[in-house]
This record gives C-alpha cells, structure tokens and sequence, in this order.
C-alpha cells in the first residue's frame, strides 16, 4: 500500500518533468527522450496504482505495462530513424518552426 | 544572443505558465490518488480464472489468454513500426573499427548463454515471471552484441529467412485464434485442454519475431540488396 503510492506518485514527477522537456526543447532527440520519460512515468504510475488495492498486486496493469514497453520501444526506434532522415535531409535534427533556435538549449543567454 | 533567435525562444511566461500548469495537473493527480478509496481491481477475478487458461503465473494468463487482443496488436505494433523504418531507407553504414577485447571476452561468454536463457524465459513464463517479449528481448540483446562486435560481414542475414521470421509470431498468433473458432468459440477462446500447449506455441514464435524486430530495429533500415 505504502510502497504503491510512493511508486505512482514518482509516476506521475516523471511524466510532469517529460512534459516540460517535450514542450520546451526543441532538439528532436531530446524530444524523444522527453515522451520516453514521459512513458516511463505512466508506467510507473500504473504499476504503482495497481498495486494499492487491498487485494494484492493486480496483474493487468502489469500485463499491460509489459505490452507498453514494447510499444514505446518500436516506437522509439520508429521516431529516431525519422529524426535521422530529417537531419539527413535538412542539416538540423529540429523542427522547421524551431530550425533557428540554439539546439544545446542553454539556460544562459 | 537576443538576436532574431529570441522571438523563436519561449519566454519566462510561458515557462513559469507552463510550470504551474503542470504543478497543478501532478498535484490534483496526486491528491486524486491520495483521496479515492482504491476499487478493488479484478485481481480476484483472474485468481478464479487462471485454471482455465492454461498458463500458472497470472500476468502470462492475462497476456495470452483474457487480454490477448493486446498482446496481438502489439505485436502489430512491432511488425508495423520495422516496416515503418525499413520504408525510410537501408541501413546506414557503420563505420568498421577494431573492436575491443573486453567486448570480444564478453561476447564470447554471453552469446551463446542469451539463447539459453532466452529457452529458460520462455519455458518458465508458464509459470513464474518470464514469457515471449522478456525472452525475445534476450536474444535481441545478444544480436545487437554481436552487432556492435564488427562481425557485421558475417551476421549479414540472409533476406529470405528474415522476412518470414518477422511475420511469424503475428502469423502464428491469429492463425491460432482463428484456428480454435470451430465448435461455437470465439476469436482466441481457447478449448480448456489446449490452452496450455497453445500458449506455449504462440510464446515460442513470438519470441523469435520479437527478437528479429528488435535487432533489426536496432539496425535501423531495410538490410541492403532488399527492394
């Protein structure tokens, strides 16, 4: 019970923090790091939950997690080989509206 | 730098807009978590289920039996997202170096360990924590090793074999489902007798096709000489 809420709560810093990366960087590697953060925290978050019942751990969020982790990781592989295109293609791994902006996305400027 | 580049730069509103808003979303989520008194879930429904679906570990019984739409569809998912990044082009060439001795030693250990460990997953998957997509990912990880360890002339596999090998945990699997249709089931209600020996011939293919996805995934393009 403990352990489970403690588990969906980082759940859910995760998938807040991979949201803020995803909206404000503007490097597509690191937007994809960003939604895979993102999917670890909903993963989290559904283990975590499912786990608080009083009727021991369910096995369907697992089981759905489990089909999660591989969807995200073809997923994943999916969005890089178009990164790798895209900069192949254009000389920058952003997005036309972003091309212009510094891609180290330093805090000091 | 507030050059052109600081009209493309999200601003400090936006920032701090975008922090609260977040703040907010986690927050009430948490409280939401916090507050609700939790449903009891259907884990007592599967406990009562599981000697019908011919797997003893619980999360194997909701893959491959109660859930197995989500598990077919994911393996959708993996054939579909290789096609997806096959159809982008062939795979780009690595730059041939020296591989070190530490990954040589390690390769040589690990290896020919990966498959059978791969047998181990798969076989206990029945029963205790296992199953296809931990036993694919096995053997995945021992051909992206072999991958990186500049034997890449040699793993070249030969295209004919490979294709058929991506398809047949999907093919498999809807076969199976359409294959115990007779005699008034539906689409994957398994017959009570087979189901265990069903599940076990769905979790060997799909693990070979899982595997084969994801070291070509990790290839990253359509294999050279392919159209």
């Amino acid at each position: 019970m403990s352990s489970g809420i403690l588990f969906a709560c980082g759940g859910l810093g995760l998938l807040a923090i991979g949201i803020w990366a995803l909206v404000l960087r503007a490097h597509l590697i690191r937007k994809v790091l960003a939604i895979n953060v993102m999917g670890s925290g909903a993963f989290l978050l559904l283990v975590g939950a499912g786990s608080m019942g009083e009727a021991g751990v369910d096995p369907v969020p697992q089981a759905m997690v489990i089909t999660g982790i591989v969807v995200a990781i073809s997923a994943t592989a999916l969005a890089l080989a178009l990164v790798l295109r895209l900069a192949n293609a254009t000389g920058k791994p952003a997005l036309p509206e972003d091309r212009e902006r510094d891609l180290m996305d330093s805090e000091e400027r | 730098m507030k050059t052109r580049h600081a009209a493309t730069e999200p601003g400090p509103v936006f920032r701090i807009g975008l922090a609260l808003l977040l703040f907010a979303i986690t927050a009430g989520l948490a409280l939401a978590l916090l507050a609700e008194p939790v449903a009891p879930g259907v884990a007592g429904q599967v406990e009562a289920a599981l000697g019908d679906s011919g797997a003893k570990n619980h999360v194997t019984a909701v893959l491959l039996n109660f859930r197995g739409y989500d598990t077919l569809l994911e393996l959708a998912v993996l054939t579909s997202a290789l096609v997806g990044v096959w159809a982008l082009g062939v795979a780009p060439d690595i730059k041939e170096t020296t591989p070190s001795p530490v990954l040589l030693g390690m390769n040589s250990v690990l290896i020919p360990l990966a498959p059978l460990f791969c047998a181990y997953l798969l076989w206990a998957g029945a029963s205790r924590p296992g199953g296809a997509f931990q036993a694919g990912a096995v053997l995945a990880a021992a051909a992206v090793l072999y991958n990186i360890s500049c034997r890449r002339p040699e793993l070249r596999l030969p295209s004919a074999p490979l294709r058929p090998g991506i398809v047949i945990g999907l093919g498999v699997f809807i076969a199976t489902g359409f294959g115990v249709m007779g005699g008034g089931r539906a689409f994957m209600e398994y017959p009570a007798g087979l189901a265990g020996g069903l599940i076990l011939l769905i979790e060997t293919a799909a693990t070979l096709s899982i595997a084969l996805i994801l070291a070509s995934l990790f290839v990253g393009g359509r294999p050279e000489g392919e159209p």
